[in-house]
């Protein structure tokens, strides 16, 4: 037995599976993010021991503007892609991961910095608990970020990247976007609340 | 019917070497495949968690009983709680959505299958990283195996110095694997029922199984990953020195529990949506009628889940919460009963009038709406905070959640494996014996779940090794564990229904209920495909509509 076709050849359009997992995976991870969040709100001030935020945190405004800015350099390399360009995707998605390692760096020489001149660790105080919790899960995303990125660069060095993955290219960007997002909740979190 | 035409060579088939089917099994993608795995396992550790529970039971079963020591009734508990919720409960859970959401909503498989087997297999390991620390995690001299901190590992239990060894790392492990798997999973739910309906199924359309496993999907997402986030917290405080709950250094002990329970809520409704989603596929097939209140099941049921978001904090009440929050989550919790007043009203509506045919999957979930409706009263008397203030931490709220857990989602479990049977293995069970292992049940499920309340409301606490005589709570415990000997003849009867059905059972057809839901318009078992052409779909009940082209009801709906 099997149901024959009834229904009249009208168009039958139902959303692509992988931004509705990809915004589905968003969803868990900002979940888990909010979990850190409320433990970094609630802790704050609670600290026995110094160093306090106030005393050793320097607010990253470079890097913060680099990592902000690379949420319009991936748009702006599909945006490239969709028109047929492949150099200027290869040159924008190219500066987004250029602009992700920067951001990247400045979270190590922040974490250098602390460690070593301020002698601050993850089990100096609540304080560092917190902290390096918290930056270090947004870290850990803006790793495994440029390591998607970074695997689609080398395919387009290959020259396998072609306007016909343009929507896988989309959801990787939802990823991206949100890793930025994520950042100016920490940002704000971290730096002025906290600070 | 044109099966008999077709003559496969059979020898094909049968001379494949055993090693090369179980291969088949670990390197499969299918979604029917990892349904069934997903179960399997499950139906192994429900065996695990049973023989535990029957040691917490023969343990208590009179005053000053030494069975078991105390720290080995620790881990009983602390092992059975933990298997029965993540490795019992969520993977049957699962098992169902995956087998039954692609065939009930015309899909060839999920969205996303090698995703799938990848998720199934962390839960896997999950499992076995939590038993292995039976062996793995004496790390100091007498440090102990198990975990031993309880199924909700309140800090600072879970400290360096209180829980020495191996054996918590253990078990935040094996959770946050699970809860890594669970997660993917749900992804893959939302994303097939998302965006691999078939054509002519809009959301009104979907089965109220797929609608039900689309909010089940959603709050695994959001409840789940507080889990993982609290889990990861854990470790920092147990391997880098972290202070997220070491009260001695400003950390907060109450914030596990929150953070517990943010989970710990939801999960309860993680459980039992699936088992409203097999009452309200069961109930009407077995009254021939539709559904009753179709958009209202499934609004209550989205009320339900937004709800079961800001009701926590109902487990904290004796911690000592300030008491704006005590009003608080108070009435959420007397609100969520709203809702799910609601969905029995509308089951009893579906019955009401209709042919009532008490197979055995109906006979277990009217089973269910009983013993539910009360599980939902002593929730009701729990949810008020002086009562909590009273009876919290005491045998009254074991025998609660259980009523909850046992009564409610393992009955309407039961029910779903005896009404899909025929669809997963092509072969009808006996019906006798189902009807031997619904009574048997019901009886050892009284036996103990009622009496359980009264030890609870004189005063027992729970995760008590043993107590004092003369307290007035011999007999309660004796008549309780008198009831695990009912319950465990049930499963035996039903394990051996299943396995004799499965290999000696008269062919069931493609459709033994007369149902009118997609799955049933496939073969039994169902092939690989699932459907030689996708169907399309004009109403809810797609088999009614091709049963009785007179009159269909796509013209009504």
């Amino acid at each position: 037995m099997t149901v024959p076709q009834t229904v009249p050849q009208n168009t039958w359009a139902i959303p692509a599976r992988g931004p509705v997992a990809m915004l589905s995976l968003i969803a868990a991870e900002s979940a888990i993010f909010t979990i850190f969040v409320v433990a970094y709100i609630f802790y704050i001030g609670k600290s026995q021991t110094g160093p306090q935020p106030r005393d050793v945190l320097e607010i990253p405004i470079f890097y913060t503007v680099c990592l902000l800015s690379s949420s319009l350099t991936i748009h702006l390399a599909v945006k490239g892609l969709r028109k047929g360009s492949s150099r200027g995707f290869g040159m924008w998605w190219g500066a987004t991961i250029l602009l992700g390692a920067i951001f990247l760096f400045g979270t190590f020489s922040e974490w250098n910095r602390l460690i070593y001149r301020d002698g601050l660790t993850i089990s100096t105080n609540l304080f560092g608990t917190t902290y390096y919790s918290l930056v270090g899960l947004h870290a850990f995303h803006v790793v495994v970020g440029l390591l998607l990125l970074t695997t689609v660069m080398v395919f387009t060095f290959l020259g396998s990247v072609g306007t016909r993955h343009a929507e896988r290219l989309d959801v990787l960007s939802l990823y991206w976007h949100f890793v930025d997002t994520v950042w100016v909740v920490v940002f704000t979190v971290v730096y002025v609340i906290g600070r | 019917m044109s099966t008999e035409s077709i003559a496969w060579p059979a020898p094909q088939v049968a001379d494949r070497p055993l090693v090369d089917k179980l291969h088949e099994w670990v390197t499969t993608v299918d979604h029917k495949r990892l349904g069934i795995l997903y179960i399997v396992y499950a139906l192994f550790f429900l065996v695990i968690g049973g023989i535990e529970a029957t040691v917490i039971r023969i343990q208590l079963i009179r005053p000053h009983n030494d069975f078991v020591s105390p720290q080995v009734f620790n881990r009983m508990f602390t092992m059975h709680g933990t298997t029965m919720i993540f490795f019992v409960a969520m993977p049957i859970v699962f098992g169902f959505a995956n087998y039954l959401v692609p065939l009930m909503i015309g899909a060839r498989d999920m969205a996303f299958p090698r995703l799938n087997a990848f998720s199934f297999w962390m839960t896997a390991f999950g499992g076995l990283l939590l038993y292995f620390s039976m062996v793995g995690a004496n790390g100091l001299y007498g440090a102990g195996n198990a975990p031993d901190v309880g199924w909700f590992a309140y800090a600072p239990l879970t400290s360096l110095a209180f829980s020495p060894g191996h054996s918590s790392d253990y078990w935040t492990l094996s959770l946050l694997v699970s809860g890594v798997g669970s997660i993917g999973t749900a992804i893959n739910i939302l994303a097939t029922i998302v965006s691999m309906r078939c054509k002519g199924m809009t959301l009104a359309k979907m089965p109220l199984l797929a609608w039900l496993n689309l909010i089940l999907a959603v709050l695994v997402i959001l409840a789940v990953s507080p889990l993982t986030a609290a889990q990861i917290m854990l470790m920092v405080d147990r391997y880098l020195g972290g202070h997220f709950f070491d009260t001695q250094a400003g950390g907060s002990a109450v914030l596990w529990m929150h953070f517990f329970w943010v989970f710990g809520h939801p999960e309860v409704y993680i459980l039992v949506i699936p088992a409203f989603a097999f009452a309200s596929e069961i109930i009407p097939v077995f009254s021939r009628k539709a559904i009753f209140g179709y958009p209202v099941m499934v609004a209550a049921t989205v009320c339900i889940a937004f709800i079961s978001m800001s009701v926590w904090a109902h487990h904290m009440f004796t911690v000592g919460m300030s008491s704006n929050a005590n009003t608080f989550f108070v009435l959420s919790t007397m609100i969520i009963a709203v809702p799910t007043g609601i969905k029995i009203f509308n089951w009893l509506a579906t019955m009401w009038g209709g042919q009532v045919d008490f197979k055995t999957p109906m006979l277990f979930c009217v089973g269910f709406l009983f013993q539910f409706l009360i599980a939902g009263l002593t929730g009701i008397m729990l949810g008020a905070a002086p009562f909590d203030w009273q009876l919290g931490n005491s045998y009254f709220v074991v025998a609660h959640f259980h009523y909850v857990i046992v009564g409610g989602i393992l009955f309407t479990l039961f029910g779903a494996f005896y009404y899909w049977f025929p669809k997963m293995s092509g072969k009808r069970y006996n019906e006798v014996l189902g009807k031997w292992h619904f009574w048997l049940f019901v009886i050892g499920f009284h036996l103990t779940f009622d009496f359980m309340h009264i030890p609870g409301i004189l005063g027992m606490p729970r995760r008590i090794y043993t107590y004092e005589p003369g307290r007035g709570w011999d007999i309660w415990n004796l008549i309780v564990t008198a009831g695990v000997v009912f319950q465990a003849a049930g499963v035996l009867i039903f394990v051996y229904n299943l396995i004799w059905s499965y290999l000696r059972g008269e062919d069931a057809g493609n459709d033994p209920w007369d149902a009118w839901t997609l799955e049933w318009s496939t073969s039994s078992p169902p092939p690989a495909y699932n459907f030689a052409t996708l169907p399309a779909v004009r109403s809810r009940r797609p088999l009614w509509d091709l049963k009785h082209p007179d009159d269909p009801d796509w013209k009504y709906e």
